[in-house]
């Protein structure tokens, strides 16, 4: 610890504390654009200028010194930093009468009006008259994808944007270029980003220059209500905030969860807003004649009970989709438990995935904060980068601190770090080469991190517990991590959604002749042949809805209050936002009256009811935002096979078009299309 | 005056042969395995014994400098860095040193290398000096022909040398900017601490020289540090080469004992100030960065650290510009102004923003068309600047500026008021910048 003064209060604070974030212990408020606790230090907007007694009579960058480079008086006091002296008042004007000569006036029509870091500081730190008679600058906006929107006249050349992607991102997709007055930022001759994490580069933006571009003109921040929520894109469950106007959801932006997401989330979670709003279904739909029709819900729940009288427990089966919420999935495995069936499954892709292994068997053990504490990671049959971009993102960060080998068995990919490539299929694993296993061995907190892409073939039991074993034992670290695709996967795991005694896995239920009623809860990605009457309880007119004898309009992730249990086991809690739209309902309100209809009502009528039921039946769901660790998993339940040859393929061959919301959106149709083209531009090269 | 047996560059002007005879003729590696064998700590000492403030401009004491090296690791090999990167405005000393005598050069890289424990030295050589770097690599492929450099040389010192070609960018001649630019990145200064002894190129400890420094610094071993400390007055020790240019009668690069007085200077080695005494305007006596002083003030004073500094300038690189009463300071001024304002490399806001500024009102002010209240916002906005940046430069675009103003401060407003009387709506001229 190291102590100082600061504006007259000492302060004792660790040694390796900038004076920037010291004058914050201290109370003391210091103004800054280029440095974000996230980024490398770059100490170019000259903004947090503090006066440090002792040294060179000039005001010094406090986000760029130590806090133990400062050196102490001639008899030993402590050093003494200022930031209310009149120097550094003087400074601050000055730097910011800087930072305004070339910055356009045009607030008022400038979507970062309201929430932006110039706009604020100026009204506390500047003057208020401007001396500068010259003409301003004019600089070129520049296309940099679809996500972001340039105004290149309002940079302060922070160069946030350039770190994040050289650091975060790993993909160096910006830079500087020209020098003096002349600099812009740019992306290499105006190409799209390549990254998936490429909008947070307006987030960190701290003027207008890079603004959302889906999201230009639509709303002003004031206007907005924010609501606390979960990202249901993929299975990392960032931690988000929903901005919605009236009924419509306006924008997504990231809130800080430094066990999840830290304050980065990927493209598909922020744009894929437009999709929340398009190809909904917003009445129930009947199949008449080979053709869906409108109907009132009365007409839909009859013409399902009518379907369901009569019919044998084992002919009813039900699927629940990728963005299914716990308690959606709870009402639905009620439902069919007391119509007497066991045919339910969670696990659309068909992976080997299974509670009675122990829910150690199917978390991301090692946590995804654990991601920095491992000392070596070996990647089986996943791309990370696709399946969590945001996941990926903190594989990288741990390896730029260097000393952690990382192996891939599977696609060799370009996971915006570099690694030892091993093999592309199971064989591998027996046999890894002993240049990696020398690294391996050492490693004290090795992560095996798996994917679904090895989970999801016939030989998938086999290679999760040769996974388990290259992993260790699970002791204090568990390093076998799995990592999900879907939302829902998780939950659906710890509830048993899954096929009970004799009953069918998704793949038999979708195949033709086995059943007579199908539920299928937001289940698209999985081809249901023809034989079943099928009930789609969904949001989006995807594939499920196509393939539907009967449509029950329902509720996305932001219309409904739900839990959700991403990867690594960590129950978590979105908020209602906004309502669904027309006659749609919240699922499990759907499932609660299509219950009664059909006879077999479900012992609650209120969220809370059902909760109460849900957290009775399966405490750890109570445990907002913990992970309750699961037992050590006991592979030898799910049977093991041999290994098999054929190579890993990630399940995900397009991130932008991995879920019903996302398919629908027409930004991730443009995101998709402009990767499409740069990875065939890149092969041509 | 400094007599020709105490002259370092005995082959200034390049009338004699510049290659490996010629130099050893003129004394160069003579003995040099003797000093290499005296060891890192007699040569520190003898270099900070001598007195020798380092040559590219901001005169910190060389010896002190390699001193700060930190013990040789051999995971963190340490670095001499040679800047070449010779672009002030006004400054030729370095490529009169790398065209005529670059085995000094390469001498003094060995034994600074020693000196800091360094296996391995880079030359960073300005993008416009084609011809200096051709002779300084023939010097040195020279060298390693005689195994007087090389991995296993005569001098018992394993030691690379290598030539680094820079683009031409000013701020490249920064130090952290140069080991960036030597590092394949931008041209941009890091922000210090840490410092190049303890971080410095590829993150090991580094030392940056300027030319001058390295190339004396065998002469100053072999004659003796007393020898060298000899010269000029107290903590301004030595011999320096002056760059003399504009309007003197002969325009010269010499090698003078510091403190020289002006007048001397002038007197012995260029045949006057064009139009006699009465005829000098000011001096700018460091390169393009330090402030102007006026004719008074400067003909008696003497030519070195101290004196300049109390006169608010300074040596620099002895780059000593003189401008007699036919010239337009004003004008001389704005053109230093656009010269910085081309030359900052962008990354910090003061400098970024403001060189511009400066230079559009001083452009304007060279017609006068500007108020009598905008020369106090000048100087404002030049101390807004200064101390502000992350590197020199944003000081060095700020001094000429101050003192032009505190010097020439009536000659601004007699232009403004002329302008003032008859208006007029052309365009502000171009003065004499090239059009971007």
């Amino acid at each position: 610890m190291t102590k100082l003064i600061v504006d007259g209060h000492e302060v004792d604070v660790p040694a390796e504390f900038t004076v920037l974030q010291a004058c914050e212990v201290a109370g003391a408020e210091i103004p800054r654009f280029c440095f974000h606790e996230r980024l490398s230090i770059a100490g170019n907007c000259r903004m947090c200028l503090v006066e440090v007694k002792g040294g060179p009579p000039k005001p010094q960058a406090s986000c760029a010194i130590n806090v133990r480079d400062l050196r102490p008086g001639p008899n030993g006091e402590l050093p003494v930093v200022s930031t209310k002296s009149p120097m550094v008042k003087k400074a601050r004007e000055g730097v910011m009468e800087f930072l305004l000569i070339n910055h356009p006036l045009d607030c008022p029509i400038c979507d970062q009006g309201g929430e932006c870091d110039l706009q604020d500081q100026a009204m506390a730190y500047g003057v208020d008259t401007s001396r500068y008679a010259e003409n301003k600058r004019a600089v070129e906006d520049k296309y940099i994808g679809v996500m972001v929107r340039t105004s290149m006249n309002r940079c302060i050349h922070c160069t946030r944007c350039v770190r994040f992607t050289a650091e975060v991102a790993g993909t160096g997709d910006m830079g500087s270029i020209g020098r003096g007055e002349d600099m812009e930022i740019t992306t290499y001759l105006e190409t799209a980003m390549y990254s998936e994490l490429q909008g947070n580069v307006a987030d960190l933006c701290p003027v207008g220059a890079l603004l959302p571009k889906p999201y230009a003109f639509k709303a002003r921040p004031w206007e907005l209500t924010k609501t606390q929520s979960i990202d249901v894109m993929d299975a990392l469950g960032s931690a988000i905030r929903v901005d919605t106007r009236g009924r419509e959801v306006m924008r997504i932006l990231p809130r800080v969860n430094d066990d999840v997401n830290e304050e980065w989330i990927s493209d598909k979670t922020r744009q894929v807003v437009d999709g929340l709003k398009t190809r909904r279904l917003d009445r129930p739909y009947v199949r008449r004649a080979g053709k869906l029709e409108p109907a009132t819900w009365a007409e839909a729940f009859a013409a399902i009970a009518a379907k369901t009288n009569g019919l044998a427990p084992n002919r009813i089966g039900a699927i629940a989709g990728d963005l299914a919420s716990v308690e959606d999935m709870f009402a639905l495995q009620t439902l069919l438990t007391s119509l007497g069936s066991g045919n339910l499954d969670c696990r659309q892709d068909g992976t080997v995935l299974h509670p009675k292994a122990g829910r150690a068997s199917y978390l991301f053990n090692a946590s995804v904060a654990g991601i920095e504490q491992a000392d070596a990671i070996l990647i089986v049959g996943s791309n990370p980068r696709r399946e969590s971009p945001v996941l990926n993102a903190r594989i990288r960060k741990r390896w730029l601190r260097g000393g952690f080998p990382i192996g891939v068995v599977g696609e060799a990919v370009d996971l915006t770090y570099p690694y030892t490539y091993l093999g592309a299929g199971p064989d591998t694993l027996g046999d890894l080469p002993s240049s990696f296993t020398d690294l391996w061995n050492k490693a004290e907190r090795p992560l095996v991190l798996i994917g679904q892409g090895a989970l999801t073939r016939a030989d998938g039991a086999a290679v999760l517990a040769k996974a388990a074993e290259l992993a260790g034992p699970m002791g204090v670290w568990r390093g076998l991590s799995v990592l999900h695709t879907a939302a829902s996967r998780v939950g659906g795991l710890d509830l048993g959604f899954v096929p009970g005694e004799g009953g069918l896995t998704a793949a038999a239920m979708a195949a033709g002749g086995a059943l007579d009623l199908l539920f299928l809860l937001g289940a698209d990605e999985i081809a249901i042949e023809p034989g079943a009457f099928t009930v789609y309880i969904g949001t989006h007119g995807d594939r499920g809805a196509a393939r539907a004898d009967v449509v029950l309009p329902g509720a996305t992730y932001t219309e409904k209050s739900g839990l959700y249990v991403n990867t690594e086991g960590r129950v978590q809690l979105a908020d209602r936002a906004n309502f669904p739209p027309g006659e749609a309902r919240e699922d499990w309100a759907i499932l609660r009256a299509l219950s009664d209809v059909m006879g077999h009502k479900l012992p609650f009528d209120t969220l809370s009811g059902l909760r109460a039921k849900l957290y009775a039946a399966h405490p750890h769901m109570a445990r907002l935002d913990e992970i309750a660790e699961g037992p050590v998993a006991d592979f030898a339940a799910l049977g093991a096979g041999a290994l098999g040859r054929e190579a890993f393929v990630s399940p995900i061959t397009d991130f932008y078009q991995t879920n019903p919301i996302a398919r629908a959106s027409k930004v991730m149709a443009e995101a998709s299309a402009v990767a499409r083209g740069q990875f065939q531009q890149q092969a041509a090269e | 005056m400094l007599d020709d047996k105490d002259r370092i560059f005995t082959n200034l002007y390049g009338f004699g042969d510049w290659g490996l005879d010629g130099a050893r003729q003129r004394g160069a590696w003579d003995g040099t395995k003797g000093l290499v064998e005296k060891g890192r700590e007699w040569i520190i000492n003898e270099m900070k014994a001598s007195g020798l403030r380092g040559r590219g401009g901001a005169g910190f004491p060389t010896g002190l400098k390699w001193s700060f090296m930190p013990k040789p690791d051999p995971l963190r090999p340490s670095y001499l860095v040679v800047n070449a990167d010779e672009s002030e405005p006004g400054t030729c000393k370095d490529r009169e040193i790398m065209r005529n005598d670059p085995h000094l050069l390469i001498e003094g890289c060995l034994l600074a290398c020693v000196a800091m424990q360094a296996h391995a030295c880079y030359i960073y050589i300005r993008g416009e000096y084609i011809l200096e770097k051709e002779r300084l690599e023939a010097a040195v492929e020279q060298c390693y022909e005689a195994n007087l450099v090389g991995k296993s040389n005569v001098h018992g010192w394993p030691f690379d040398i290598y030539i680094h070609h820079g683009a031409g960018a000013y701020i490249c001649g920064e130090e952290t900017a140069l080991l960036e630019s030597l590092e394949g990145k931008k041209g941009m200064p890091r922000l210090k601490p840490p410092f190049p002894a303890n971080m410095g190129l590829y993150g090991c400890p580094t030392t940056v020289n300027n030319v001058e420094s390295i190339a004396v610094a065998p002469t100053i071993l072999r004659r003796g540090a007393a020898w060298f400390a000899g010269f000029g007055a107290k903590n301004n020790a030595g011999t320096k080469l002056f760059c003399i240019s504009g309007h003197v009668n002969t325009r010269c690069n010499v090698e003078e004992a510091m403190s020289i007085p002006f007048r001397e200077l002038i007197e012995r080695h260029c045949g006057g100030i064009r139009g006699g005494w009465d005829n000098l305007l000011g001096v700018i006596p460091g390169g393009s960065s330090v402030p102007v002083v006026p004719a008074h003030e400067i003909i008696d004073a003497a030519m070195d650290f101290d004196t300049l500094r109390n006169l608010k300038s300074g040596l620099g690189t002895a780059a000593v510009i003189v401008m007699d009463k036919s010239t337009d300071i004003i004008a001389a001024i704005a053109r230093i102004s656009y010269f910085y304002k081309h030359e900052s490399c962008g990354q910090c806001t003061p400098c970024r923003e403001g060189t511009g500024w400066m230079w559009r009102v001083m452009s304007r002010m060279v017609e006068g068309r500007a108020q009598r209240r905008e020369i106090d916002m000048l100087l404002e906005v030049t101390t807004q600047i200064e101390g502000h940046t992350i590197c020199a430069l944003g000081d060095a675009a700020a001094w000429p500026i101050q003192g032009l103003i505190r010097h020439f401060r009536p000659e601004i407003e007699k232009r403004i008021d002329q302008y003032a009387a008859n208006p007029h709506s052309e365009p502000v001229r171009d003065f004499g910048i090239a059009a971007e």
